[in-house]
């Protein structure tokens, strides 16, 4: 078995570019849910509209890189506010059917063929990064890294996802620790008690959820931008559930913990997966094709998922005190 | 939901063709030893070219995912089978020059499809030829067709959406696992009845019995010892997620992710306006033949009576000497027999792959919240409503999108009734 | 027995001299039962007035309902002159009525501090987009600290300032709970049973606090159902049954009103409660 080329895939997952869109879309979920305590099952939704909202802008609008950008981050804050004002005075649970049943019900309509023209129906968009990738002053050709090699495109697809993380993290730690983020706090521990004290709780939580889904709409632009394809499928709830995992393993109220969640959740992945795919290649999971293989992948993720929260709610990087789940 | 419109494309008699090919796929899956050996690739495109019942013979199919491409010609059967080497979506096409002379598509672009092979390893993939058959129906007549449906696609829903309600009312756990048992019920059919060769009824009882047993494992394997830990019922509802998650790709792993078709969608027989099946019907009668029992059972016996006790408020419950314990253990049993049922009866009458009950799960939830949480008389009302909506909205909206107008107005409704149509109101939020 | 209070004798629904919340004809009614049914109170500015009756009165609810937390099915009531029915829960703390929680709420997560300075009414940080410009609300944060900080003192709390509300015992609870309530100055307090729970070593700083409010000119309202405390610190008393007001005045006069003595006391009448010393009652319940 080739070990070193595991470790190879391991390390390129670790700064992958979906890697990177999904840490985007998880620090938005640590907005809703890790500070605001807002269960959000939509996500997928806040990122399919960033994608859609660059691609339409690109291709039907023929907009520039930087007004399609805004587009997509305009479409997932209306979503929010049209999704927020009838549901975050719902109860908790509540909230969590409503709003995976919005993102169910967004990924049928752009799939729809009767919104085929803009939407591109179930082949959804593709090329449409040109304006994108034209500000890329990186010279043609490959860079090898010693573990991995990356064309100009890959690594700058990379270096603007990974710095658009790193903005994003710093906004978000002044962001926690101002007066506002404070209020979200008090709203995630007991949002009567906040209403109380003479807060709009509710204007508070449309201002989060406003927030975490611009972040979303920011990680579904890269993830769609690094193969330029944008389908419907890409945004089932498999997409928000592995965002989750993502959120938990590192921790739901901390900034770092999204980042390195994520990370350790695609090496990991990755590196299982090729272990496996070698171990089949060698004979030795005879019961086992390479096709099965990624499906363990996912059995893995549910299976991530219900022992972290039964056994480490708070995450690697959690404060154990910091964050329990009000139920 | 693609099955549904696959049914409905046969009752239109314009053509159909499925493989069940998973079997042969993982007896083929070798080890990959030369990478460009096309025999030793994973993924598989399949499909049956049938004009009219006929056969269409020598006809070139073509497989294109980026630089990828490879194609195949139908035979004797008009089956066709396209090995690929990586997880993706693949463009299908015909090519039309090799068509017998006279057959066209239904649709102007049918001679270009799509395969989904990104979460499984096999995708069938229907071309459809002929005129499309379906007949101009006046508008009522159309809409007594859909009423039909919609009762029988509620009664369905009903039958599950009882069963998550149950639960929620006794151990106010959301669970969202509950699909998977839809799951198990349809599929356990269809392997006990098709693979195993055993009579329909035979199956039916042992499909039922067997997502009981899970239903009871699951609670006493997972749920109880999380009551237990005294675990947030936020927190349970993540852990159904990940379980759901977990018994989804365990059940993908056995049974392969084709669609397999149990009853052939029955004998059709013909109510006034309505084309119906002598399942349907039958499915029909059990439906609401369960149902008055679960209200019997609810509402007469002494067990019943504590359950809704439990459901009311489980500390009073238990200091009247109500062991809570046992009655959720029962609510689990009675839960899980009635989705498997509920699973029994949808494999029969729309076929059932591993997703089928995670694509209803939603509108099960829906069903639930609409009709008030916790409450078997609200369950069933939503479900009937959503059942309604479902069919009813394809009269007026793209048939794609009837889910989706389920869900939206699940959605409405709970703005202008948060607490469910039957529900009892309470402060929320 | 004359008083300044009230106008004319005290009766259930009384006039007073100087009314800071005035309602009328509130109604709330709960699947067919009705909880609360107050034809008209007043509650006197600048006093300490007691709300009490047994289990089921309606006088949670009714605090829900004056707070905005619930909706009246009739009724309107004003604040200080301003009308209040239908005002949001938020609008109405603002407007400088704070309430307390029976079951306490603080917000476990939080340092002691920052529960505190989520008091405050008036952090221009609090806004969104001045969250960014720390400049902006520098100076005020640095205040309200310092008001914070004043008042956990007060309030023996300033030990366990940077410790989480989760730590602090149930009664400690209740004092951050009203501590953070008094850092936005408000003119009405209202404390939902805030004895409940509490440790009898603290009832008598919480009594102490209560008073203390009043001396600093703050009205306050408070849910009690037990008269030994009430007797020794609060100035009128409305009493609640079965959703009515059936009788109000100074306490040692409400003690003595037979219809109260028979819609509250019940059993106990024919022990003085009101005499009971506070100390003893605490070693009682100890």
């Amino acid at each position: 078995m080739d070990w070193l080329n595991a470790l190879n895939l391991t390390f390129g997952e670790f700064i992958g570019a979906y890697t990177a869109a999904y840490v985007l879309c998880a620090l938005g979920l640590a907005v809703h849910f890790g500070f605001t305590g807002l269960l959000n099952f939509g996500q997928a939704a806040f990122a399919a509209l960033g994608a859609y909202g660059y691609s339409i802008a690109t291709l039907s609008f023929g907009w520039p890189w930087y007004s399609s950008v805004l587009f997509g981050l305009l479409c997932s804050a209306a979503f929010a506010v049209v999704l927020g004002i009838p549901t975050l005075r719902l109860r908790a649970d509540y909230l969590a059917i409503v709003t995976i049943a919005a993102a169910q019900a967004l990924k049928f309509a752009v799939s729809a063929s009767i919104f085929e023209n803009v939407t591109g129906g179930s082949n959804g968009l593709s090329q449409f990064g040109d304006s994108f990738y034209a500000l890329n002053p990186i010279p043609k050709g490959r860079y090898d890294f010693g573990v991995f090699a990356l064309s100009e495109n890959e690594l700058f697809i990379r270096i603007v996802a990974w710095s658009l993380i790193i903005l994003i993290a710093v906004f978000l730690f002044f962001l926690t620790r101002s007066p506002w983020g404070r209020v979200l706090k008090g709203i995630r521990e007991d949002e009567d008690a906040v209403r109380s004290l003479g807060k709009n709780v509710f204007s508070y939580k449309l201002q989060s959820m406003i927030v975490g889904g611009s972040i979303a709409s920011l990680g579904g632009m890269v993830f769609v931008m690094s193969s330029q394809t944008n389908q419907p499928s890409n945004w089932g709830t498999n997409f928000t559930f592995m965002l989750w995992t993502i959120l938990l393993l590192g921790g739901a109220a901390t900034i770092l913990g999204p980042i390195v969640g994520g990370m350790v959740f695609f090496g990991l992945l990755m590196f299982l997966q090729s272990v496996m795919e070698g171990l089949v290649n060698m004979g030795w999971l005879p019961f086992l094709d390479i096709a099965q293989v990624g499906q363990i992948r996912f059995l893995l993720v549910g299976v991530a998922l219900m022992l972290l929260v039964i056994f480490r709610p708070q995450g690697i990087f959690g404060n154990k005190k910091e964050l329990q789940f009000n139920g | 939901m693609s099955q549904l419109n696959i049914r409905a494309g046969r009752k239109a008699g314009v053509f159909l063709g499925v493989l069940a090919m998973l079997f042969a796929i993982l007896s083929a899956g070798a080890p990959a030893k030369a990478a460009d050996d096309p025999s030793t690739y994973a993924y598989t495109i399949a499909g049956t070219l049938l004009n009219n019942e006929k056969p269409l013979v020598g006809v070139n199919v073509t497989a294109q995912l980026d630089a990828f491409k490879a194609s195949a010609k139908s035979d004797d059967s008009g089956a066709w089978t396209i090995m690929v080497p990586k997880a993706g979506i693949y463009n299908v096409s015909i090519d039309k020059s090799t068509l017998p002379a006279g057959v066209s598509f239904t649709k102007a672009d049918g001679d270009k499809l799509q395969a989904d092979l990104t979460q499984t390893d096999f995708a069938a993939v229907l071309f459809s030829f002929g005129k499309s058959t379906v007949v101009a129906e006046n508008f009522g007549d159309q809409l007594i067709v859909r009423v039909w449906a919609g009762l029988n696609f509620g009664l369905l829903l009903a039958m599950a959406a009882i069963g998550i309600s149950l639960i929620f009312g006794t151990t106010g756990l959301n669970n969202f696992a509950h699909g998977e048992m839809v799951t198990t019920g349809a599929l356990f059919v269809w392997f006990f009845h098709i693979v195993v060769n055993l009579n329909i009824l035979v199956s039916a009882v042992i499909a039922i019995l067997l997502t009981t047993v899970f239903g009871w494992v699951q609670d006493a394997g997972l749920w109880k010892p999380l009551r237990k830990r005294r675990m947030g019922l936020n927190q349970m509802m993540i852990v159904s997620i990940g379980f759901s998650i977990v018994a989804r790709y365990i059940l993908l792993l056995f049974f392969g992710g084709d669609t397999k078709d149990i009853g052939g969608g029955g004998n059709i027989i013909k109510l006034g306006p309505i084309f119906t099946s002598d399942i349907a019907l039958i499915s029909l009668v059990i439906c609401v033949l369960s149902l008055a029992g679960v209200a019997l059972f609810l509402t007469r016996t002494r067990l019943g009576k504590a359950t809704r006790a439990v459901s009311d408020n489980p500390s009073l419950a238990a200091a009247t000497g109500i062991d809570v314990e046992r009655i959720i253990r029962i609510v689990w049993i009675v839960a899980s027999a009635l989705t498997g049922l509920a699973g029994v009866l949808y494999g029969l009458q729309f076929q059932a792959t591993w997703l089928t009950g995670f694509d209803i799960l939603l509108l099960l939830f829906a069903s639930v919240t609409l009709g008030g949480l916790g409450t078997a008389l609200g369950a069933t009302v939503g479900a009937l409503i959503i059942g309604m909506i479902v069919e009813v909205s394809s009269l007026f909206i793209a048939n794609e999108l009837k889910y989706a107008a389920a869900l939206v107005i699940l959605i409405v409704i709970l703005i202008v009734r948060p607490q469910g149509v039957l529900g009892k109101k309470q402060r929320i939020g | 027995m004359a008083n300044q209070i009230s106008i004319g004798e005290p009766a259930p629904g009384c006039k007073k001299v100087d009314p800071i919340l005035v309602a009328n004809k509130v109604t709330r009614v709960f699947g067919g039962l009705t909880a609360v049914d107050v034809e008209h109170m007043e509650i006197p500015r600048g006093l300490i007035t007691a709300l009490i009756g047994p289990n089921g009165a309606g006088k949670t609810t009714m605090f829900n309902l004056l707070t905005g937390f619930d909706k009246p099915n009739t009724g309107e009531w004003t604040f200080d002159g301003k009308n209040l029915a239908n005002v949001s829960s938020y609008k109405v703390a603002r407007m400088g009525m704070i309430r307390t929680f029976q079951l306490t709420k603080a917000l476990s997560l939080l340092t002691v501090i920052d529960n505190m300075r989520l008091g405050d009414q008036k952090n221009p940080g609090e806004g969104f987009f001045q969250a960014f410009l720390r400049p902006v609300w520098k100076k005020h944060e640095a205040k309200i600290t310092l008001k914070a900080d004043e008042l956990l003192k007060r309030f023996k709390l300033d030990a366990k300032r940077e410790d989480y509300a989760a730590a602090l015992s149930g009664g400690q609870r209740k004092l951050l709970e009203m501590a953070r309530a008094l850092m936005s100055d408000p003119k009405l307090v209202m404390l939902d049973e805030p004895m409940a729970g509490v440790n009898p070593a603290l009832t008598q700083s919480l009594l102490e606090h209560i008073k203390g409010l009043k001396e600093n000119g703050t009205t306050v309202l408070f849910v009690e159902h037990d008269m030994h405390m009430v007797r020794h610190i609060s100035d009128w008393v409305i009493v609640m049954a079965e959703g009515k007001v059936v009788a109000e005045g100074p306490p040692a006069d409400v003690m003595k009103n037979p219809a109260v003595i028979d819609a509250y006391l019940g059993a106990h009448a024919n022990s003085d409660l009101g005499d009971i010393d506070i100390n003893s009652a605490a070693k009682e319940t100890n």
